[in-house]
């Protein structure tokens, strides 16, 4: 076993893990928060997005032990007082869901887009968001959502 | 899938990192980014007893000039290679290349050493190291060595580094003023090259004074094409491009596999050199 101590969702957890616990497992079995899911064995579908000390990361590609000391934030801790922020405000309008399995990775891939191109064209959308799967919504309203969000001031606020 | 048990350290440098490796001998690894080691691991395609983690040593991050050489940190991730004012400058290739891997996620955590290291043949990176004529640099129990990448890349994910051996750098020969392109044929987004092409171009008075092609997934590891190279050395216009880059197929053995058959890949090995090097001299 090995002691981490893990800020999620700015909370901070001190806890002793085996070394092959994946960060998600992590974050849904031992912390309860279950609104990161898992919805592939290969890391490809993004579905278990989170950021990672500022950068997106799939969960389940990261160990618990390599979050030890690091800030960690899941599409849980998105909203302030539960107040939503912008882009998913953006992804409720605009129907960017239908069974909504993909939604947190998705959520926090667009956020990280987001955050390093404020403006980004549909283009730039497709290509930040290549690594999350929907086999749902066929993407559009997903593309729409993030240009909404992208040009409502509040959101990079 | 829960990757099967291991032990863990994380090494504060070098020196401890190669003596990690030593003790564990050959079921020990180095985690770099992890983002091909543990989704073997997950699929149980891989049973390491010992990761020694080098996410946290400092020193093998970032890249700095030797002169007339760009030297990049091992554990440089592939987000921060595209945004190295250097790499940009120095070895345009490998940014362009680095931005055809995976997906911004993946890229955050993956590295330049770790996909070297891993020595994929579909992956992108190797045969652009190959044709930047780079040296990969090793530190093991017995000191520290340069590889030329001609020698590194032994066999299908086999390389010359020791299990006890540390890649910490790679060091390319500067190409500012090179035209250069990465051509990447793939199935979807997000997904490894059928065939791969990296091609670079020094131009003299409108024609190709020297040309060099890396190939991706033209065999079990990544290669050149010496024949269309020598073929390019003074074409002049697109036909002659063309003309040449039908000889990029030549003395490679491509694989077969759900993809593409071997007669499919040699196929797109000369088309994508064509069109790689067409736009790399700017003919395109
Ligand atoms: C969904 C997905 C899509 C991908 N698509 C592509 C793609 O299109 N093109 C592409 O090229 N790659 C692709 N990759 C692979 C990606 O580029 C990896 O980042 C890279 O192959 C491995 O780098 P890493 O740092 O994650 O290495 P790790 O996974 O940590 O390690 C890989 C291997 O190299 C060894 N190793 C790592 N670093 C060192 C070192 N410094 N010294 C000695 N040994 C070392 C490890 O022991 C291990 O055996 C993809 C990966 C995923 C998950
Ligand atoms: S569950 Fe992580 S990428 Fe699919
Ligand atoms: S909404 Fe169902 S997978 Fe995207």
């Amino acid at each position: 076993m090995t002691r981490i101590s893990v800020k999620v969702d700015g909370t901070t957890y001190e806890d002793e893990v085996e070394p092959r616990l994946l960060l998600v497992h992590y974050l849904r079995d031992r912390l309860g928060l279950t609104g990161t899911p898992v919805g592939c064995d290969t890391s490809n579908c993004g579905a278990c997005t989170v950021d990672l000390d500022g950068e997106s990361v799939k969960s389940c590609s990261v160990l618990a032990v390599q979050a030890d000391g690091c800030a960690v934030t899941t599409v849980q801790g998105l909203s302030t007082d539960g107040e939503w922020t912008g882009l998913q405000r953006a992804f409720h309008e605009r129907h960017a869901l239908q069974c909504g399995y993909c939604t947190p990775g998705m959520l926090m891939a667009a956020r990280d887009l987001l955050k390093e191109n404020p403006r980004p064209t549909a283009d730039e959308v497709r290509h930040a968001l290549e690594g999350n799967l929907c086999r749902c919504t066929g993407y559009q309203n997903i593309v729409r959502a993030v240009l909404a969000a992208a040009s409502d001031e509040e959101v990079r606020a | 899938m829960i990757p099967p048990a291991f032990d863990y350290v994380r090494p504060r440098t070098v020196e401890e990192a190669v003596r990690a490796l030593a003790d564990g001998g050959e079921d020990a690894k180095v985690l770099a980014g992890g983002q091909s080691l543990l989704p073997l691991m997950r699929l149980r395609m891989a049973f390491p007893q010992l990761l020694v983690d080098t996410g946290r040593i400092p020193g093998l991050r970032g890249s700095r000039m030797e002169g007339d050489t760009l030297v990049v940190g091992a554990m440089t991730t592939h987000h921060d290679v595209l945004r190295d004012a250097l790499v940009r400058r120095h070895a345009g290739l490998l940014a362009a290349a680095t931005a055809t891997v995976a997906d911004p996620a993946v890229r955050h955590r993956g590295t330049l050493g770790g996909s070297l290291a891993h020595a994929d043949p579909a992956a992108d990176l190797p045969a652009v190291v190959l044709a930047l004529e780079g040296e990969l640099v090793a530190v093991g129990p017995r000191g520290r060595r340069a590889i030329p990448a001609r020698d590194f890349f032994t066999d299908y994910l086999e390389t010359a580094l020791a299990p006890d051996e540390l890649l910490v750098e790679v060091r390319l020969p500067s190409t500012d003023g090179w035209g250069f392109h990465y051509e990447k044929f793939q199935r979807v987004a997000q997904a490894y090259a059928i065939v791969g092409v990296a091609a670079l171009v020094r131009r003299d008075n409108g024609s190709i004074a020297e040309a060099r092609v890396g190939l991706t997934n033209m065999g079990s590891t990544p290669l050149r094409a010496p024949t269309a190279e020598e073929a390019l050395a003074g074409a002049g216009d697109a036909a002659a491009v063309k003309r040449a880059a039908g000889e990029a197929a030549e003395g490679t053995r491509p694989s077969r596999d759900t993809s593409a058959s071997p007669e499919y890949r040699a196929h797109l090995a000369r088309v994508l050199t064509g069109r790689a090097v067409l736009a790399a001299a700017g003919m395109g």
